[in-house]
C-alpha cells in the first residue's frame, strides 16, 4: 500500500501535476516560519534592549538591603550580579548646596547596557563596568555646573569628600524611574560607610541586578518569588517603563499581523490548487473505482499522497524559512546592539504543524469528494464532481488554523479580529463579486469585437470568475492593509512620538510662579507649554468601603494602592487621551473623576463608582464619570486620576509641565533653573531617543515581513489564474479551431483579466480600507486617517497584475498548434 | 456561368506530398508519408482505416490546424504554408466547419452560445438570431439555453453540428462524428449532417472507421500506416 502511494506521488510530482499545491505549502510554512522564527528572535532581542533600561535582565528592588543569601543562590544558578544602592543627599561645594542623587555601584554594572563615562584625566569617553576608585566619584554635568565645579575639584557627601574622577555621559537605568528629580552623582559603594548617610531608617533603594539565560533566570524568578516581602519586587524588561512596554506591545502585534496573513493567503493558494489537482484526477479517481478501488481504499490512498506530500513540503519550508530569517537577521544584524539571540526550535515544530494542519485541512477536502466519483464517469465523461458544501469542507482546517495562529501569536483579540474580518471580507468580496457578474451578462458579446468577448466570458463562467475575483481580491486586501499599516498606522505611530515630542519636565513650579515662568518662555522666544496643577492624594475608599493593600491579591494593585496619585483638573481632556466610556465634564461646576482606564481595571473601579481621596488630610469624594486610555508613550504630561476644576484644593497644589527643548539649547535651561531655583528639571531625551529607536527597528522589520506576505499573495494569484488554466487552455484551443486568431484571444483574455483584476483591486481597496481602520482603532489605539491613493494604485495594480498573469497564462496554448489540443 | 465553371474546376483542397513527422523515444515517427490528394466543391470524402493509420492527422494540416514536415496544402488557391498562424485561423473562420468525436462544446456555455461564438468570431451582427434558427434547425430550439453536460451525446453533436453549419462554411470536416454515440443516435446524427450537407452543397471531408458511413460519400480515401492505400470513387 505505502509502495503504491509513494509510487503515485512520485509520478505525480514527476508530471508536474502538484507543483503549485507543493509551491504553496513551502512558501506558506516558510513564511510562516521565518516569520515566526524572525519574530521570535526580534523579540528576544528587543526584550534584552528593553533590558538596558534596568541595566539587567532581572532585578530585584528593595527599601531595606537585600540578603546575602540571595546573592549566593543567585550565583549558584549561573546568573551574573551587580548591585546599586540609590538614596538622595545634598552635596556641598563651597557655600553651595545642591541635591543629588547617589548611587553606589559595584563591580559589574551595567550588566546591560552601557555605562559611558569620560575621565578627568585624558577625557576620552569609555564604557565602565567597574566603579569609580576609592575616595573618587563621577558626576553629571548638570551637578557639576550647578555646583560650579569642574572635573578634578572636590565635593563634599555626607561627613566624605570626594575628587571628581570623571563625568557621567551615559547611563543606562538613567530613565528607570520618572521621578528621579535631581542629578547624578556615581560612587564606590566601599566609600559609602564613611558617608555616614545611610542609617537605619535612611530612604534608600537597594537593588540586585541580575543577567544570564532565559532557563536560569526564569528558576531564579521561580525561586525568589515567594521569599519577597513587603517593599520588595522583582522588576523583568517589562517593568522598566510603561513608555517601552507599550511600544513593545504594538510591535509584537504589527509583526504577529504580518506573520498570521501569510499563512492565511497560503491556506487560500492551497485550497485552490488542490481543487484543481481533484478536477484533474476525476477520470484516474473514476478508473481506479472501475478496477475495483473502494472508497476506503481512494480515502487511503489520498491521505497517505497528501501526509507524505505535507511532511516532504513543510521540512522543505522549514529549510526555506530557516535560511530566510538567517538572511534577515544578517541584514539586521548591525541594527542590534548585541547579536540576535539564535533561533530556537518552537517555532519549527509549530512550522510543521501548521503545514500539515494547512495541508490537510484545505486540500484533503476536495480530494476526499475524489472518493464519491461514481465509477460511471469512465462512460460519462461529463458526470460532474459530487459536490460538498464549503463550508463543512473548509471550517474545520479554518477553526484549527486559526487557534493554532491564536496559540503563536498569544493574542486571541488580534487572531479573532483578524480571522473575523477576513470571513465577512470574504462574503462581502463574494457578494460584490456575485452582483459584478450579474451585471456583466448584459453585456453582448456581438460584433466581433474581443474584448466584449472577454466581458461577456466573466458573465458566462460565474463560479470561475466569482472565485477568482474572492481569491485575488483577498490576496490583494491583504497586501494592501500591509502596506496601509505599514506607512498609515506606523505613521500615525511615530506620530504620537513626534521630533518636537516634550524631552524636559519641569516639576515643583508653585502657583505664584506661573505667570513668571509663562513669561520667562515668551521672552525667550519659546512656545508657552501646557502646566498642569498636581496634588498628592491617597485612595481612601471605593464605593464607601475603605480600601488598603490587602483588598488587593495583585501585586500591581497592592503597589498602586500603597503609594500616592497624583491627581490634577482641568477643563479639556489632553490630546493624547481618548474617552472609552462615560462623558468628559462640560460644565466647569460638574462633580466627578476621570479614570485611565487599565487603573481602573487593577483597582476594579468601575464607572459609576464613588471613589474618595485623601488630599492633606481631607476627603474629596465624587463618581467616576469616564474612563480613558492614555497614549504613554507621548511623554506628554499625564495623570492617572483627573478632576473637574473647582473639585480640589487649589491652595494644596503645585504645577507640573513638559516642554521640547531644541538641542543647543541648554544654556536656556541653566538660566531657567538659576531663575526658579525650586523648580526641578527631569530630562527625558534619552529615554525618548531609546524609544524612537525601538519604533523604527519594528517598522523595518515589519517592512521585512511584509515581503513574504507580498509573495503568498502572488501564489494566490498564481493558483487562482491556474485554477481556470485547463478550462482555458481547451476553451482557446476550441476557439482557434473555430478561427479566432491569437490577437483576438489574447485580448478576450488579457480584458477578461484585467477587468476582473480592476474588480478585485476595487474590492481590496475598500477591505483594506475597512480593516485598516477597525484595526487602526480597536487595536492599535490610534486614529486613522483613508488614504485617497490606495483606490487608484489598487484598481491599476489589479489590472496589471491580473492582465499579466492571463498573458503568461495563455501563452502555452497560443504557441502550441490547437491540432495537439483538440483531436 | 464560366466564372463560375473556373471557379469550381479548381479544386478546394489540393493536397502535394502531404507527410508528418514526429520524434519518439525510439526515433523519428513518419505518422503520414507522401499524401496526394484533390477535392472539387460539393464533394464528399471519407477517410478510412485502422487507429493510428494517420487519418486525423490529415485531417488537422489540412484544416491547418498543424503544419506538415514536407509538402502542402491549398485551401481554396492559398497555400497554408505561406500563411501564419493568424492568417489560416483566417482561413478557417472564414471557409470551414468542424464536427469533432467529442464534440469539443464549450462547457461552461449554453447550446445557443456555442452555436454563436463562431458567429461573434467573424462579427455577424444578428448572431443570436442566426444562431437560434440553427438550433431550431438541428431541432434543439427548446434546450437552447441548457449547457452541454445538461445534454445527451446525441443533442451534444446536435449543437456542434449547428454550430459547424452557422457561419454557411464552404468545407466541412468531420472527425469521427458518431464515434461517441449510439448506433441508432449516429444513424440520426449522420442523416441530418448530410441532409444540411445536400441543402449548402458543402464539401465534406468526413473521417470514419464506420464502412457503412463511407459509403455514403462520393469518395474514399483509404489509409494504413501514414500512406495513401487507394482511392475509390470518382
Amino acid at each position: 500500500m505505502l509502495a503504491f502511494i509513494l509510487r503515485s506521488l512520485w509520478r505525480e510530482l514527476a508530471s508536474g501535476e502538484l507543483r503549485v499545491l507543493l509551491l504553496g505549502l513551502i512558501i506558506g510554512v516558510g513564511a510562516f516560519t521565518s516569520v515566526a522564527l524572525f519574530n521570535e528572535r526580534v523579540h528576544q532581542a528587543m526584550t534584552h534592549q528593553a533590558g538596558e533600561l534596568l541595566a539587567a535582565d532581572l532585578l530585584v528592588q528593595s527599601s531595606s538591603s537585600l540578603p546575602e543569601a540571595w546573592k549566593q543562590s543567585a550565583l549558584g544558578m549561573g546568573l551574573q550580579l551587580a548591585e546599586t544602592t540609590s538614596f538622595r543627599s545634598m552635596t556641598l561645594a563651597g557655600e553651595r548646596l545642591q541635591m543629588a542623587e547617589v548611587k553606589a555601584v559595584t563591580r559589574g554594572y551595567p550588566l546591560r547596557g552601557r555605562l559611558l563615562v569620560a575621565e578627568t584625566s585624558g577625557h576620552s569617553e569609555q564604557p565602565r563596568q567597574t566603579p569609580p576608585e576609592r575616595g573618587s566619584v563621577w558626576l553629571e554635568r548638570q551637578l557639576l555646573d550647578r555646583l560650579g565645579l569642574k572635573p578634578g575639584d572636590d565635593i563634599q557627601l555626607g561627613e566624605s569628600r570626594f575628587r571628581i574622577s570623571g563625568l557621567i555621559i551615559e547611563e543606562p537605568d538613567r530613565g528607570g524611574s520618572l521621578f528621579s528629580i535631581a542629578p547624578r552623582l556615581m560612587m564606590n559603594p566601599l566609600d559609602l560607610p564613611a558617608t555616614g548617610l545611610l542609617t537605619v531608617g535612611s530612604r534608600a533603594e537597594y537593588r540586585l541586578l541580575l543577567a544570564g539565560d532565559a532557563d536560569a533566570l526564569e528558576v531564579f524568578r521561580g525561586w525568589i518569588k515567594p521569599r519577597l516581602q513587603a517593599g520588595q519586587r522583582l522588576l523583568g524588561p517589562r517593568d522598566s517603563r510603561r513608555e517601552l512596554t507599550s511600544a513593545l506591545e504594538r510591535a509584537e502585534r504589527f509583526l504577529g499581523l504580518a506573520s498570521l496573513v501569510s499563512l492565511l493567503l497560503a491556506a487560500v493558494a492551497i485550497a485552490m490548487s488542490a481543487n484543481r489537482y481533484a478536477r484533474r484526477h476525476l477520470d484516474n479517481t473514476a478508473l481506479l473505482r472501475c478496477l475495483g478501488a473502494s472508497r476506503q481504499l481512494i480515502t487511503r490512498i489520498f491521505t497517505g499522497q497528501l501526509l507524505l506530500l505535507g511532511l516532504g513540503g513543510s521540512l522543505i519550508g522549514l529549510l526555506f524559512g530557516y535560511l530566510v530569517q538567517h538572511l534577515l537577521a544578517a541584514l539586521l544584524a548591525g541594527l542590534f546592539i548585541q547579536q540576535l539571540p539564535p533561533p530556537t526550535l518552537q517555532p519549527l515544530l509549530l512550522g510543521l504543524l501548521i503545514g500539515l494542519v494547512t495541508l490537510i485541512g484545505f486540500a484533503l477536502p476536495p480530494l476526499l469528494a475524489l472518493r464519491n466519483t461514481p465509477p460511471l464517469r469512465v462512460l460519462r465523461r461529463e458526470m460532474p464532481l459530487p459536490r460538498l458544501s464549503r463550508l463543512a469542507i473548509y471550517g474545520p482546517a479554518l477553526v484549527v488554523l486559526t487557534g493554532l495562529l491564536a496559540w503563536q501569536a498569544a493574542d486571541w483579540q488580534l487572531t479573532l479580529l483578524v480571522s473575523l474580518g477576513m470571513l465577512a471580507t470574504l462574503s462581502l468580496l463574494t457578494l460584490v463579486a456575485w452582483l459584478m457578474t450579474r451585471m456583466l451578462q448584459r453585456v453582448s458579446p456581438s460584433g466581433g469585437q474581443p474584448w466584449r468577448l472577454g466581458l461577456a466570458n466573466i458573465a458566462r463562467h460565474p463560479e470561475v470568475s466569482i472565485v477568482q475575483l474572492v481569491a485575488v481580491g483577498l490576496g490583494m486586501m491583504v497586501v494592501l492593509l500591509l502596506i496601509l499599516i505599514r506607512t498609515d498606522l506606523l505613521d500615525a505611530w511615530r506620530a504620537t512620538l513626534p521630533f518636537e515630542a516634550p524631552n524636559h519636565f519641569l516639576i515643583n513650579v508653585q502657583a505664584d510662579q506661573l505667570v513668571p515662568l509663562e513669561k520667562f518662555f515668551r521672552q525667550k522666544n519659546h512656545s508657552i507649554p501646557v502646566i498642569y496643577p498636581m496634588v498628592r492624594g491617597r485612595l481612601h475608599s471605593l464605593n464607601g468601603t475603605p480600601v488598603d493593600a490587602e483588598s488587593y491579591s495583585q501585586p500591581r494593585a497592592k503597589q498602586l494602592i500603597q503609594r500616592e496619585f497624583n491627581l490634577s483638573w482641568m477643563e479639556r481632556m489632553p490630546t493624547s487621551n481618548r474617552l472609552v466610556s462615560g462623558h468628559w465634564w462640560n460644565r466647569t461646576d460638574e462633580r466627578g473623576w476621570s479614570v485611565e482606564k487599565g487603573i481602573a481595571r487593577a483597582l476594579g473601579i468601575q464607572l459609576g463608582d464613588r471613589l474618595a481621596f485623601e488630599i492633606a488630610g481631607q476627603t474629596v469624594s465624587a463618581l467616576v464619570t469616564s474612563l480613558r486610555t492614555v497614549a504613554w508613550d507621548s511623554f506628554e504630561v499625564n495623570f492617572f486620576v483627573i478632576a473637574p476644576p473647582g473639585q480640589l484644593d487649589v491652595t494644596q497644589a503645585s504645577y507640573i509641565t513638559a516642554f521640547f527643548l531644541p538641542p543647543g539649547e541648554e544654556a536656556f535651561l541653566a538660566r531657567l533653573i538659576t531663575h526658579f531655583s525650586n523648580i526641578t528639571d527631569i530630562d527625558v531625551g534619552a529615554l525618548m531617543q531609546r524609544v524612537r529607536s525601538i519604533i523604527d527597528r519594528v517598522i523595518l522589520s515589519v517592512q521585512f515581513v511584509s515581503l513574504f506576505t507580498l509573495l503568498a499573495g502572488l501564489v494566490v494569484l498564481l493558483a487562482a489564474v491556474q485554477s481556470s488554466l485547463d478550462e482555458r487552455i481547451r476553451e482557446a484551443a476550441i476557439l482557434r479551431t473555430l478561427g479566432a486568431m491569437k490577437g483576438q484571444i489574447r485580448t478576450a483574455i488579457v480584458t477578461e483579466f484585467m477587468v476582473l483584476g480592476a474588480i478585485a483591486g476595487l474590492l481590496a481597496a475598500l477591505g483594506a480600507t475597512l480593516i485598516a481602520a477597525l484595526l487602526a482603532d480597536q487595536l492599535f489605539g490610534l486614529s486613522y486617517q483613508g488614504n485617497l491613493w490606495i483606490w487608484p494604485v489598487s484598481l491599476i495594480s489589479g489590472m496589471l497584475l491580473m492582465g499579466a498573469s492571463g498573458v503568461l497564462g495563455v501563452r502555452s496554448v497560443l504557441q502550441k498548434p490547437p491540432l495537439q489540443q483538440i483531436l | 456561368m464560366s466564372q463560375q465553371k473556373r471557379t469550381e474546376s479548381r479544386p478546394i483542397v489540393r493536397a502535394e506530398d502531404l507527410s508528418k513527422q514526429v520524434s519518439s523515444p525510439d526515433g523519428p515517427l513518419d505518422i503520414l508519408q507522401g499524401v496526394n490528394l484533390d477535392l472539387q466543391h460539393s464533394e464528399t470524402l471519407a477517410v478510412v482505416g485502422a487507429s493510428g493509420s494517420g487519418k486525423s492527422t490529415l485531417l488537422g494540416l489540412l484544416a491547418g490546424l498543424d503544419l506538415p514536415s514536407r509538402g502542402r496544402v491549398e485551401l481554396n488557391g492559398q497555400n497554408l504554408n505561406s500563411l501564419d498562424e493568424d492568417g489560416r485561423a483566417r482561413l478557417r473562420r472564414e471557409l470551414l466547419g468542424f464536427v469533432f468525436q467529442s464534440f469539443h462544446l464549450l462547457p461552461s456555455l449554453t447550446a445557443l452560445e456555442n452555436v454563436m461564438v463562431p458567429l461573434e468570431l467573424v462579427g455577424h451582427s444578428d448572431a443570436r438570431i442566426l444562431a437560434e434558427e440553427w438550433l431550431q434547425r438541428v431541432g434543439l430550439q427548446p434546450r437552447r439555453l441548457h449547457r452541454p453536460n445538461q445534454l445527451s451525446g446525441g443533442e451534444q453533436q446536435r449543437v456542434a453540428i449547428a454550430r459547424a453549419f452557422a457561419t454557411s462554411p464552404q468545407l466541412l470536416l468531420a472527425d469521427e462524428p458518431t464515434g461517441n454515440l449510439d448506433q441508432q443516435t449516429g444513424r440520426k446524427v449522420i442523416d441530418l449532417l448530410f441532409e444540411l450537407n445536400r441543402e449548402h452543397r458543402t464539401t465534406l471531408i468526413l473521417v470514419t472507421h464506420d464502412v457503412a458511413l463511407a459509403d455514403q460519400c462520393s469518395r474514399r480515401l483509404e489509409l494504413a500506416e501514414g500512406r495513401l492505400l487507394q482511392v475509390s470513387g470518382c
